[in-house]
């Protein structure tokens, strides 16, 4: 799959999506969910929590692996995706609509520091075992 | 060389196929420095012959008691099948089962041992055990302050077993965990749930209520479950497993009910054993499980449909999540649960409260005759399971020690514990103990206790 | 089936409950439990029989070959168990005074002896239940040093990035972070790695060695040097201590303290996930934070020590003495082999790893450092295989199981792609390994020939592949009738 060329990313395989109102949506990317496996418990961050950038808030699960999901940005969590509680699956199926988190942004300056596609795609090739 | 079976030729053929001149050459790559020595500390070694004939003599040596003493480990008898079918080899040297092919004999004898501890205790899930009770408190309390994400103190009261509150503070001092102990009422001998109130307003995680506690006194628990409930704490239970069959389990408790059960498992088919292998058992509501340290093992099938079981949340293991874990543990105590459940087995629900009511009756019976004896009384006003505390109007290291003499071991001394008692001392009476070993108690003692009033005779004959 | 499912109601064993008689209750009314217990109701036949069949089921040492890397699956003799079972011993409550257990203390006195002159440290404690509570108390205790000399800076424990889960996850217990150092291609710490990141906040190094990826930690004595030079402690990780036994002592490479496995290197049995015994040794600067109890000597006698004889031990890790029965068992096994049967574990160890290692590499399997000797363990990588034929690790470990063997470990170190760690430990005959090597060769043919044979494996066994992903979606850890 390739990666999607409008979106950003981050070392620790989170993809961010900047939304018109500002909000920017957060998952993980194609990569990260081939690594774990079959998904069976997320854990998103609760919403009102303020997060700096690069702490971690969230955890996609699998049966051999627990992933920690970091926070690409510092902001504050405005909505988390509630369907994924009852099926972790969705982010297996396709890891780019199935979003994990939202989050308002403190520092919008922060975003330019993220890779593009084509940086994440070169890490993600090389992680490949 | 005993247990290596390699001959003058295999040793020869092997080092030929490696390409090597000797064994020692295997070590090339150990600086020289660090090589050889030798274990001239160590005795010679023995054949079997020698090594059976000094053990049978050290423990004729120790000998057999009569033996009164419960304090967190109990007498009972253990049914000949329970410890034939553990030390099969089959679950006696198998290993852990990750390779849940080659284990389904472990496996699901753990998944019947979960559901039985979920049903004795009463709550959703329980894991595939821990090391012993108090690590088990331990780790109930890491799991309680993970769960409650913003508090870091628990109340612990001074009714939980002493050895308890000390390895839990060794296990969690080091997480900025405090530990908060609750005082007890030295009449009745449990916690007064008013006393609580003096905690209103602050912040805690967890309160840990003992059931039956260190006294064997049966604790308020509906009462003090509520007040956690009604401020925010999570309840954490602490049960004797025998107790269960004929008491209203943690799970069953007031507002709701204990949210983490833990306890240790030794009166299940584990012999005393100066103290191990025992095991620790942890429950807890179904909410709470990716928090609950341990291995958990769960039904599913394979490819054709059948039935298996697996172990599984793994991740929240130290194999996996390593320093985000919810705990270090990795062995825990399988072959222990594998008796266990085969004790549980064995004896049936009815089973299991009779052996419960046998040991309360006992229990009553014992105290009954020995605090007819003047200098002996019952300490505490509370009901009891199957200890007592009874305070006694003599040292109770004299009395202990005139007892042993007698090939009695009456009882645990608590002085050192609880020094504001006086002296005290914990008797336990299980479903072992005969009428005629409550006669053998009570008239030793009484002669014991008498000896101390009577005047000494007079040196003096009166001359006539 | 479940036993719960052979269970009829009303179906007892008279034998096994006390007698029926009238006894007195005090429980108070509100007190007494009404929900019945779900306990099955059997026949005592019927549970013989369910639990002797579900022993059936399980791979075992007495049944098969299994040569689990880092796990030590040697040979447990019976005699241990045996004679830590003798019904005195069995009888002895732990809070028995200690003139009534003399016997028992003995043994375990003699035991502490053994394990000080095996790993050189000045003093032992038998307390900790198993390894990881061992890397705890070792933390532990690394921490009290410091803390004991005002040295509260020291906030990080360093592990190798291959290190056991258990290394990191007990650091954190000890409210220590913990930073990794990375492996060189050679299966060692990078000793410029290491260099860089120690310093002030450093409070200790914990390391296997032989390390977990099977080879010895050639640079050892300078890592020693490093850490000690920037003022912290040295934390020897002994579940690799059955490659080096009675060759190499752990104190003699310069480490402060150590935990030992008796489970691994003192065949003390496995039982499906436990008992074991961690205990911990020190050398002389740290011996004042042993946990409790030790088992001291006064004159003739001997007795547990307490707070009052220690009091800067890190506390008690148990109610009691920890896993005494393991420890007696441990202590016969020590006392079978002795001097010379303890100093040649090592050697037979090491000749049996090698002989397999070069086995399997004639049969055609890569190793995962061919440069290097290996211990008492190997690792085995099956990159190329996967590549080639789509034929994993995983897969192959299950089709051994079809071809009788229990499979080595997989996935463990994560570092080597593919990975298959291999310990045959010293109790196994050339003929074993021998069989199993050919195994092993089938199981390559097969996979080059007719892969989706070994892809579906295994076909024997009781169950084959389980869905584990069903297992943790749709929990069901409890038998619930509906």
């Amino acid at each position: 799959m390739t990666t999607p060329a409008n979106l950003k990313y981050t070392k620790s395989h989170e993809w961010v999506k900047q939304e018109a109102d500002g909000t920017v949506t957060i998952g993980i990317t194609h990569h990260a969910q081939e690594m774990l496996g079959d998904l069976v418990f997320v854990e998103t961050p609760a919403v009102g929590r303020k997060l700096k950038q690069g702490e971690q808030c969230a955890v996609a699960e699998s049966v051999k692996a627990a992933g920690d999901v970091y926070a690409p940005l510092s902001g504050e969590v405005v909505a988390a995706n509630a369907e994924l509680a009852d099926a972790p699956e969705k982010i297996n199926a396709d890891a780019y609509a199935a979003w994990m988190y939202r989050l308002k942004p403190d520092h919008p300056g922060e975003l330019a520091g993220l890779l593009d596609a084509a940086a994440y795609q070169a890490i993600a090739d090389a992680e490949k075992h | 060389m005993p247990f290596i079976p390699h001959t003058e030729d295999d040793i020869r053929a092997m080092l030929a196929a490696i390409g090597v001149a000797a064994i020692d050459d295997l070590f090339d790559e150990i600086p020289a420095a660090l090589r050889g020595g030798g274990l001239a500390g160590v005795p010679p070694g023995v054949n079997e012959m020698e090594i059976t004939r000094l053990m049978y003599e050290r423990a004729e040596r120790d000998g057999r008691w009569l033996s009164f003493i419960g304090a967190g480990a109990y007498e009972h008898h253990i049914p000949a099948a329970v410890w034939q079918l553990a030390t099969r080899g089959e679950f006696y040297t198998s290993y852990t089962p990750y390779q849940a092919e080659a284990s389904q004999g472990t496996l699901q004898v753990l998944y019947e041992y979960q559901s039985m501890m979920a049903s004795l205790t009463a709550m959703d899930v329980t894991n595939a055990s821990l090391y012993e009770g108090a690590s088990a408190l331990a780790e109930a309390v890491l799991m309680a302050v993970r769960i409650h994400k913003s508090a870091r103190r628990v109340l612990m009261p001074a009714t939980v077993n002493p050895a308890y509150r000390k390895v839990t503070r060794s296990l969690v001092r080091h997480q900025g965990i405090e530990i908060i102990e609750v005082p007890y009422c030295t009449e009745c001998g449990h916690v007064i749930p008013a006393a609580l109130n003096a905690y209103a307003g602050k912040e805690y995680a967890a309160l840990v209520i003992p059931q039956t506690n260190f006294f064997g006194v049966l604790e308020p628990a509906d009462e003090l479950t509520a007040w956690a409930k009604a401020n925010g704490v999570l309840v954490i239970a602490v049960a004797n497993p025998i107790a269960l069959a004929i008491l209203r389990p943690p799970g069953e408790w007031g507002a709701g009910g204990a949210d983490i059960v833990v306890g240790d498992g030794q009166p299940l088919g584990a012999p005393l054993s100066s103290g191990g292998p025992y095991f620790g058992f942890m429950g807890c509501r179904v909410s709470h499980v990716r928090q609950m340290p341990g291995r958990i093992v769960g039904r599913t099938v394979d490819v054709d449909g059948r039935t298996g079981y697996t172990l599984t949340l793994q991740a929240r293991e130290q194999h996996i999540r390593r320093s985000r874990a919810t705990s270090n543990i990795c062995t825990n105590q399988g072959l222990m649960v594998t008796a266990a459940t085969i004790y549980m087995a064995l004896l049936g629900p009815d089973g299991l409260a009779r052996v419960a009511q046998t040991c309360h009756a006992n229990a009553l019976k014992l105290v009954q005759q020995l605090t007819a004896l003047p200098g002996v009384k019952r300490r505490f006003s509370g009901a009891v399971f199957h200890e007592c505390v009874l305070q006694l109007s003599a040292p109770v290291a004299d009395v202990l020690h005139a007892l042993k003499a007698q090939g009695i071991l009456g009882g645990l001394a608590l002085t050192q514990d609880y020094p504001e008692l006086g002296d005290a001392l914990l008797v336990c009476a299980t479903e072992t103990k005969h009428d005629a070993d409550l006669e053998r108690y009570r008239e030793n003692l009484q002669r014991i206790l008498g000896r101390r009033f009577r005047p000494a005779p007079c040196a003096l004959k009166p001359s006539l | 089936m479940l036993i719960f499912e052979l269970s009829r109601p009303g179906r007892r064993n008279p034998s096994q409950a006390p007698r029926p008689a009238p006894g007195l209750n005090a429980i108070p009314e509100g007190w007494q439990r009404k929900s019945r217990p779900r306990l099955p109701e059997v026949s005592e036949l019927d549970a013989v029989r369910h639990y002797t069949n579900l022993s059936r089921r399980n791979f075992s040492i007495d049944t098969h070959f299994y040569p689990l890397g880092s796990c030590t699956m040697k040979y447990n003799p019976r005699a241990c168990n045996h004679l830590a079972m003798l019904p005195q011993f069995l009888a002895r409550h732990p809070r028995a005074p200690a003139d009534t257990g003399q016997g028992f203390l003995t043994c375990l006195f003699e035991l502490q002896e053994m394990l000080k002159e095996v790993t050189g440290m000045a003093a032992v404690s038998l307390a900790p239940m198993a390894g990881a509570q061992g890397e705890f108390t070792g933390v532990a205790m690394i921490r009290a040093y410091h803390m004991a000399r005002g040295d509260g800076a020291r906030t990080e424990i360093l592990v190798p990035d291959a290190a056991h889960g258990t290394n990191p996850a007990s650091a954190v217990m000890c409210g220590y972070s913990v930073r990794e150092i990375p492996t060189d291609a050679e299966g060692n710490v990078e000793l410029a790695a290491l260099r860089a990141a120690v310093g002030p906040r450093t409070a200790g190094l914990m390391l296997t060695n032989p390390s977990t990826l099977g080879v010895f930690e050639r640079t050892i004595l300078d890592m020693e040097k490093i850490v000690h030079d920037a003022g912290g402690l040295l934390y020897y990780d002994g579940a690799n201590l059955n490659a080096i036994l009675g060759r190499v002592k752990p104190a003699d490479m310069g480490f402060d303290v150590m935990h030992l496995n008796l489970h691994k290197t003192f065949a003390t049995p496995h039982g499906g996930g436990g008992p074991g015994a961690g205990p911990v040794g020190a050398a002389a600067r740290l011996q004042p934070y042993l946990p409790l109890p030790l088992i001291v000597r006064d004159g003739d006698n001997y007795r547990l020590a307490d707070e009052a004889d220690l009091p800067q031990s890190i506390g008690r890790l148990s109610a009691h003495a920890g896993n005494a029965g393991v420890l007696l068992r441990a202590y016969v096994y020590a006392r079978l082999l002795g001097r010379e049967g303890l100093q040649r574990v090592g050697e037979f160890a090491t000749l049996n790893a090698n002989y397999l290692m070069s086995e399997l590499r004639k049969a055609g399997f890569e190793v995962a450092f061919p440069t290097r000797r290996a211990s008492h363990e190997f690792s085995v990588t099956l990159k190329t295989l996967r590549e080639e034929t789509g034929v994993t690790a995983m897969d192959v470990a299950k089709r051994l199981l079809d071809k009788g063997f229990h499979a080595p470990t997989t996935y463990f170190p994560l570092l080597v792609a593919e990975c298959l760690l291999i310990e045959p430990t010293e109790t196994e005959s050339k003929q074993t390994l021998d069989a199993f090597v050919q195994a092993m060769r089938e199981i390559l043919e097969e996979a080059h020939r007719e892969p989706q044979l070994v892809k579906s494996a295994p076909h024997t066994t009781p169950v084959r592949r389980l869905d584990e992903v069903k297992a943790a979606r749709e929990l069901d850890l409890a038998w619930n009738p509906a």
